[in-house]
């Protein structure tokens, strides 16, 4: 544990990506290779289970302190992080551990089966072993385990330095289901068996927002332009007689789409497609909120998927007769994909992303523009000549979607953040008018400046009018402009509507409070937008 | 009551003075120089010796009497005294005794010895009001020897790569410590005006503090190879900060304990040091104190209350308006 700690501290003590790659590849060189395993297991969001409640690490924490546990709780929004907390409040220790990460994680897996009261010795015998980094990142492992700051993207880089192994070819090893528990060093990283595992996917390319004009592309005949999708990306493998659809976020997803069983009636062994899994019927996409209820549900009963039949809406080819076809030009790709599933029967539940047609930028920009009539967030815009790359990179993938919905609101409660953010109000709740009443209709808590976060925050201290736990009630002062991508209807909310994606566009210190948005403009943008 | 609480700051009515007023009074029990409590407009001060040139350094021309540790003088019906407090050079509790009822304020305070401030000394007293700016179990401050040990080894490395360290300290008190804790053999150590300014006065009263330069305009960072500099933390993210080229930057303050505090400021480093007490230091304080009543002041005020009722003791909470310890100095301190 103390060289994870170590590494911790390098990493935590730093800004700069240079020195933290360096600190990681020095990990990956050094560490025993159990570590390392774990390691890239952390930092790419591969959690240990957790075995002891956070309830129960407070209450210990607090008895171990000789602090009550109201004064716990007290600390808790100061810290702004439990496992912090915890390693503050606890004496200092009186022993030394030298067992390493993976002994350490291992130990405590054990403790899955055992009784409270052998939990209960364990912990408080680990907290008085650690010192307090080591301490913190043992109760991040507690709690779940966390990746340190660190993106998986730099993580990556860090594992390629220390290996020399390509970092595209890393990124697709690490993909898909394993656990360290499942492979080895050897196995996963430094010498894999292709064939290992079938169901591993290929990193997702994804596209950077356009800024500029889509003029400086140059000629429109060198792009493919399509629809951006409002639903969720997915890669649909088709390897060894079996399928298996995976979302962006790694996450194996083949069970909550039984629709794409079929493809493999339909297509051969050894084929890879990315695409846009969408609740779709009668030849047209239906809006997100008819998919959302399939997202979070492990298996879907037969009502729900009559109301929402799902299709996979193919944009690209990635594996084709069992070969990785990443390399070759998009324009080659989605050749092979158009002959592959463009003439499919309904039932295969996979239709090709059609191409936008139009001669000039000017014409494309029309095409943007009826995005949401035909239940899409914009357009992509792909370089034809281009590869199938790994992860977000700046160039050949744009996304031209089309601008947010907005309006303006009123702020009526604060929260503060947590975390790095605790010390600062940064979630909130706005409101629109109903008559003379404010109606709250969303949260948001991203999308100003550092200043204005500190501005907000020391305006929010003197004008609280009631508190309720964390949340403060304010005076209704301060109107925002609230961008959002889509609207719809929702029961639960006290508007009728919910948002998808809210952030504050802009602090409209110019506006009066007067002047905020009613819920009679919010439910109009509903009927032409929901 | 011997001490009663206004909105222009603690009174004392036998004595008809205020100690650490916010508002302009006749006269004023200063006790220490920090601005949230020694303003200026007051008709009169008293303050310790040793606090004397620090406050005619910031207030100017003031009508200044000065009294010694543990000296007693009378005013009005009332006994004054002044004790060590061990927060910065010349700090004081006051101590107030009315008709044989003995109460003591603390000001700012920290237990244990800096090795600058005459270190705290408890006074008994029947009320004792304390600070609490660090009034929760969550700070707890590491040792000098070993903080010394950090910082001297941050300050090495650093100027082994060649950079420059730049270290944010409160410029009365914090800065001065964190310079006697430094090894000067490591490189030269450099001062920003406003800390500078302090130096001079605290040297003048024979407080040892290892030689520094003030930075200027003409200053030539390359003359000074793997030099530290000290500064107030709001100069780090100023374009003061240019003239060093390359930089490591370090916060000195208690509030670095916290992770999430650290990462805000994006410091390179953080230093767990500060002039004020800890849990265990606030604690062992009242304690130490035998006060059956304790008025709690800024900072955690309303969780250390409980805390204390909870420990028997008859704790309330009282507002007043010093600062605590703030990471952004006040402006007039960092005024040339
Ligand atoms: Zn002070
Ligand atoms: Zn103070």
């Amino acid at each position: 544990m103390k060289r994870f700690a170590a590494l911790f501290t390098k990493l935590d003590q730093t800004t700069k990506t240079s020195v933290k790659v360096a600190a990681m590849a020095e990990y990956f060189r050094d560490a025993p290779e159990p570590d390392r395993l774990w390691c890239a297991a952390l930092l790419s969001g591969r959690r240990p289970r957790r075995v002891i409640t956070t309830t129960k690490l407070r209450e210990w924490a607090a008895e171990r302190a000789g602090i009550p546990l109201w004064l716990f709780e007290e600390c808790y929004p100061v810290v702004g992080d439990l496992s912090e907390t915890i390693a503050l409040v606890l004496p200092p220790n009186t022993r030394e551990d030298d067992a390493s990460l993976s002994e350490t994680i291992t130990a405590l897996r054990k403790l899955d089966k055992a009784d409270e009261e052998t939990r209960k010795a364990a912990i408080l015998d680990a907290w008085d072993r650690f010192g307090p980094t080591e301490r913190f990142v043992f109760n991040k492992l507690l709690t779940g385990g966390w990746r340190m700051g660190v993106s998986q993207k730099l993580m990556t880089r860090a594992l390629s330095q220390a290996t020399g192994i390509e970092e595209a070819e890393l990124t697709h090893r690490l993909m898909g289901s394993w656990t360290p528990d499942s492979v080895t060093w050897e196995s996963l990283i430094a010498a894999p068996d292709p064939g290992a595992d079938l169901s591993r996917p290929y990193p997702f390319y994804l596209a950077y927002q356009l800024e500029d004009a889509p003029e400086d592309l140059g000629e429109t005949s060198d792009w493919l332009a399509e629809r951006k999708w409002d639903g969720i990306r997915g890669q649909l493998i088709l390897r060894g007689g079996e399928h298996h659809l995976w979302s962006r976020g790694e996450e194996l997803i083949t069970d909550r789409f039984p629709e794409l069983a079929r493809a493999k009636d339909f297509l051969p062994d050894g084929t890879v497609i990315d695409g846009e899994v969408l609740a779709y019927t009668d030849g047209a996409p239906l809006p997100f909120a008819r998919l959302q209820p399939r997202i979070g549900r492990k298996t879907v009963p037969k009502k729900l998927q009559a109301e929402a039949p799902v299709i996979l809406m193919a944009y690209d080819l990635l594996e084709w007769q069992g070969e990785d076809i990443r390399d070759r030009p998009l324009s080659d790709r989605r050749g092979l994909l158009a002959e592959a599933v463009g003439a499919l029967p309904p039932d295969a539940a996979i239709r090709l992303s059609p191409r936008v047609e139009a001669d000039t930028w000017d014409g494309l920009a029309h095409a943007r523009a009826i995005s949401r009539d035909v239940g899409a967030e914009g357009l992509m815009l792909k370089r034809l000549a281009a590869p199938y790359l790994a992860g977000r990179k700046k160039g050949d993938w744009w996304k031209w979607k089309v601008d947010p919905l907005t309006i303006d609101a009123v702020m009526i409660y604060a929260q503060s953040g947590s975390g790095r953010r605790a010390t600062l109000y940064t979630d909130f709740t706005f409101a629109v008018w109903k008559g003379n009443d404010l109606v709250p209709f969303t949260k948001a808590y991203s999308g100003l400046t550092d200043a204005e976060f500190r501005e907000i925050t020391a305006w929010v201290r003197k004008n609280t009018l009631e508190r309720f736990g964390p949340v403060r009630a304010v005076r209704p002062e301060h109107v925002f402009e609230i961008a959002f991508e889509g609207i719809q209807q929702s029961p639960r909310h006290k508007s009728g509507v919910s948002l998808r994606f809210p952030r504050m566009a802009r602090w409209r210190k110019d506006k009066p409070v007067s002047e905020a948005n009613t819920l009679q403009d919010l439910q109009e943008m509903l009927n032409q937008y929901g | 009551m011997v001490l009663t609480f206004t909105d222009s700051g603690i009174y004392c009515p036998a004595a008809d003075a205020h100690i650490d007023p916010w508002r302009p009074v006749p006269r004023a029990l200063v006790t220490h120089g920090h601005a949230d409590h020694a303003r200026p407009g007051m008709g009169a001060y008293l303050a310790t010796e040793a606090a004397a040139p620090v406050l005619r350094h910031r207030l100017g021309d003031i009508a200044l009497d000065t009294v010694s540790y543990g000296q007693t003088i009378t005013m009005g019906g009332a006994q004054i005294s002044y004790h060590p407090a061990g927060h910065v050079p010349g700090s004081a509790q006051i101590r107030v005794e009315v008709d044989g009822e003995v109460w003591v304020v603390s000001g700012d305070y920290k237990t244990v010895a800096d090795g600058l401030s005459t270190p705290f000394e408890p006074v008994a007293c029947h009320a004792f009001v304390t600070e609490s700016t660090f009034g929760l179990p969550i700070y707890t401050w590491p040792d000098q020897a070993a903080l010394a040990a950090e910082i001297n080894g941050w300050w090495a490395a650093t100027a082994a790569e060649g950079r420059t360290c730049v270290l944010g300290c409160y410029s009365l008190g914090k800065a001065q410590r964190v310079m006697a804790m430094l090894d000067p053999s490591i490189g030269p150590i450099l001062t920003h005006g406003a800390i500078e300014g302090t130096n001079a006065v605290l040297r003048a009263q024979g407080l040892p503090l290892p030689d520094t330069v003030q930075v200027t305009p003409a200053t030539a960072i390359a003359d000074y190879p793997g030099a530290m500099v000290i500064a107030p933390p709001s100069a780090l993210n100023s374009t003061w900060m240019r003239r060093f080229g390359a930089v490591s930057t370090g916060i000195a303050s208690g509030w670095m304990r916290l992770r999430g505090v650290r990462r805000r400021r994006a410091a390179d480093r953080g230093f767990v040091i500060s002039d004020h007490a800890d849990w265990d230091g606030l604690n062992d304080a009242v304690k130490a104190t035998g006060a059956e009543r304790i008025f709690v002041t800024h900072g955690y005020r309303q969780q250390f209350a409980h805390w204390l009722t909870e420990q028997g003791y008859d704790a309330g909470i009282v507002t007043t308006d010093y600062g605590g310890e703030s990471l952004d100095e006040p402006t007039e301190e960092t005024a040339p």
